[in-house]
């Protein structure tokens, strides 16, 4: 207060927004809880499935006792990283769900609108879908293998069918759901049909959208995992980070399951993130400060 | 269709600001299916007189929201027309600006699109006009600071008042307030009232302006039209004859207290009604927080 020309502790605090990224990342207190957390359970997962090591085989905990340890998962997996295979697993999985997910959000996104917004179409078209969605994905799988000719467009149309319905569902339930003032107000203003569906309907059933979004992805990677270790390997329809599991598991190597199981976890995270961020960026009004 | 009209309000607004009237002449409307029908509001007459702020109150659940979608062309009456400078309302149009309940700004748009979305919408108003008007607008409700916040960064009161801008921008012949200043705490409501009231008594637009709140019916009000139990009838017109401008040491008046004496005793009439007739529902909504 006193003297503002001086540099001083006070005066960069005053100012957060002259800080690096990198000093703000620092500072995120949320991150570093959640670092903690890992780490903590980590630990934990090392020492309970260490027991028995230490103190003798009768002191195994269950369960946990049979797990590989995470330092030895985390041995396997700097053995694993380097070797293409594994990173071909990764992108066979991750190219299979961004392609059912995109397609099922290039469809479905319309089909939703189309049935919130029209009377006709929902009469026609309502009760068909309402059939066909509680058909879990897997359940299409012998179907799909003998309608479509390859394994892996049969892989691929279940995915789609795993993020497919649930986002169209959401995207009726958010359109339906927009309040009416909204489009009074509007309409009161002189808009015409079109601008209440581009300025209200499209907007308001955004973050419906990117809920629907959200569940599919995680949807789409249960689907693409299970197709995979249903299909096996070889290269029609085959490998992925289900068989690189599957494959683990018959080769007997607990530790590999488990850097298998965390990739996928990783994966899903990165998905799931990207959707977020991109929710962030699409509905900035939803930010509250 | 709303476009073939715009030119003749344009010119007719402008020139005919606070000189509008609406008329109720006969009004029924009824929900529900053919064979269960609710009547909500039958048989009503009521006249909104020109350059007037006419408020309505009523026991709650008596139909004042229906006659403010009636009057703003959201709905149509079952019998009965409705006159705005005697013509007939047939739909929603700009001559009729609501502010909602609650607020019903478009959460996607910053203040300032709220605010130009209606004169956007049609591209009566452009560019520099549209900015300039824009911007005397935000000064007005003092929001020039706010206008590139979000409504969801807004406080309740500065929510109102953008609504506020949104509605005058369109330039009505009438605006019509439905219980504008609900859901704010009793400060802000104090303020927004008293800002409001400023506001019409500078150029006295024609109002019709929905409340539940007695006091607030009394501070704002030319002429208050008290509605009966559903199905909603005009009980009592009372008119309001404290002087303008006003201020709130004026509702400590004799005049003011006579006024909220003879209305408390209609409105409790009427809410005894629903009770006896097994809406008690609506009993104690009205009166169970008096009553403590």
């Amino acid at each position: 207060m006193t003297d503002i020309a001086q540099p001083s502790h006070t005066g960069a605090s005053a100012m957060p927004k002259k800080r690096s990224r990198l000093h703000n990342l620092a500072a995120n207190k949320s991150l570093w809880r959640g670092i903690t957390a890992i780490a903590v359970f980590l630990v934990i997962w090392e020492i309970g499935a260490r027991w028995d090591e230490w103190f003798g085989k009768e002191w195994m905990i269950p369960g946990i006792g049979l797990i590989p340890p995470p330092s030895d998962v985390f041995e396997v997996w700097l053995t694993v990283l380097p070797k293409p295979g594994y990173w071909n697993s990764w992108y066979q999985s991750l190219a299979r769900v961004l392609s059912g997910f995109l397609s099922a959000m290039i469809i479905g996104i319309p089909f939703g609108l189309a049935l919130a917004v029209n009377k006709y179409f929902r009469d026609i078209f309502f009760p068909p879908f309402e059939i066909l969605r509680p058909i879990p994905p897997l359940a299409w799988v012998p179907a799909s293998l003998i309608f479509w000719p390859t394994n892996e467009m049969s892989i691929a149309f279940v995915t789609f069918l795993g993020a497919f319905f649930t986002i169209v569902i959401n995207v009726v339930g958010g359109a339906r759901t927009i309040d009416v003032r909204y489009l009074r107000a509007a309409q009161s203003m002189g808009a015409s049909q079109w601008d209440l569906f581009s300025k209200i309907i499209l907007p308001g059933t955004l973050p419906s959208i990117f809920t629907g979004a959200a569940v599919g992805m995680g949807i789409t990677w249960e689907v693409v995992l299970a197709a995979e270790m249903i299909s096996g390997g070889g290269t029609q329809g085959g490998g992925g980070l289900g068989f690189f599991i599957w494959n683990s598991y018959m080769g007997g190597s607990l530790e590999q399951i488990v850097v298998g199981m965390i990739s996928i976890g990783i994966a899903g995270y990165l998905c799931s993130s990207a959707i977020r961020m991109l929710g962030d960026w699409f509905m900035p009004w939803r930010r509250l400060f | 269709m709303a476009q073939d009209t715009l030119s003749h309000v344009k010119e007719t607004t402008a020139s005919r600001a606070g000189q509008s009237k609406v008329e109720f002449r006969h009004v029924s409307k009824a929900y529900g299916e053919e064979w269960d029908l609710e009547p909500v509001i039958e048989n009503l007459s009521v006249d909104v007189l020109p350059g007037e702020l006419t408020v309505i109150v009523g026991p709650s659940g008596c139909g004042k929201s229906t006659l403010v979608n009636l009057i703003a062309g959201f709905e149509k009456p079952d019998s009965g027309k409705i006159l705005l400078d005697d013509s007939l309302v047939t739909g929603p149009a700009r001559d009729r600006m609501v502010v909602f309940q609650e607020s019903a700004l478009i959460p996607w748009q910053t203040t300032y699109e709220n605010i130009v979305f209606g004169p956007k919408l049609r591209g009566d108003l452009k560019g520099k006009a549209l900015r300039a008007e824009a911007e005397h607008l935000l000064v007005k409700v003092g929001l020039s600071e706010f206008k590139n916040k979000y409504p969801l960064q807004l406080s309740g009161g500065m929510q109102r008042r953008a609504e506020l801008a949104r509605a005058l921008i369109n330039n009505p012949r009438i605006m019509i307030m439905d219980e504008p200043f609900r859901g704010l705490d009793a400060m802000s409501r104090g303020l927004m009232q008293e800002f409001f009231l400023r506001l019409f008594e500078e150029n006295r637009r024609t109002n019709l302006f929905v409340t539940s709140e007695i006091d607030e019916a009394i501070f704002l009000a030319d002429r208050i039209v008290v509605l009966s139990n559903r199905p909603a009838q005009v009980r009592e017109v009372i008119e309001v004859n404290l002087p303008r401008p006003r201020d709130y040491k004026m509702l400590n008046s004799p005049e003011a207290y006579e006024i909220k004496r003879e209305a408390m005793a209609i409105l409790h009439e009427e809410a005894m009604k629903s009770f006896k007739s097994g809406s008690g529902a609506d009993f104690a909504e009205t009166y169970g927080k008096a009553g403590n």
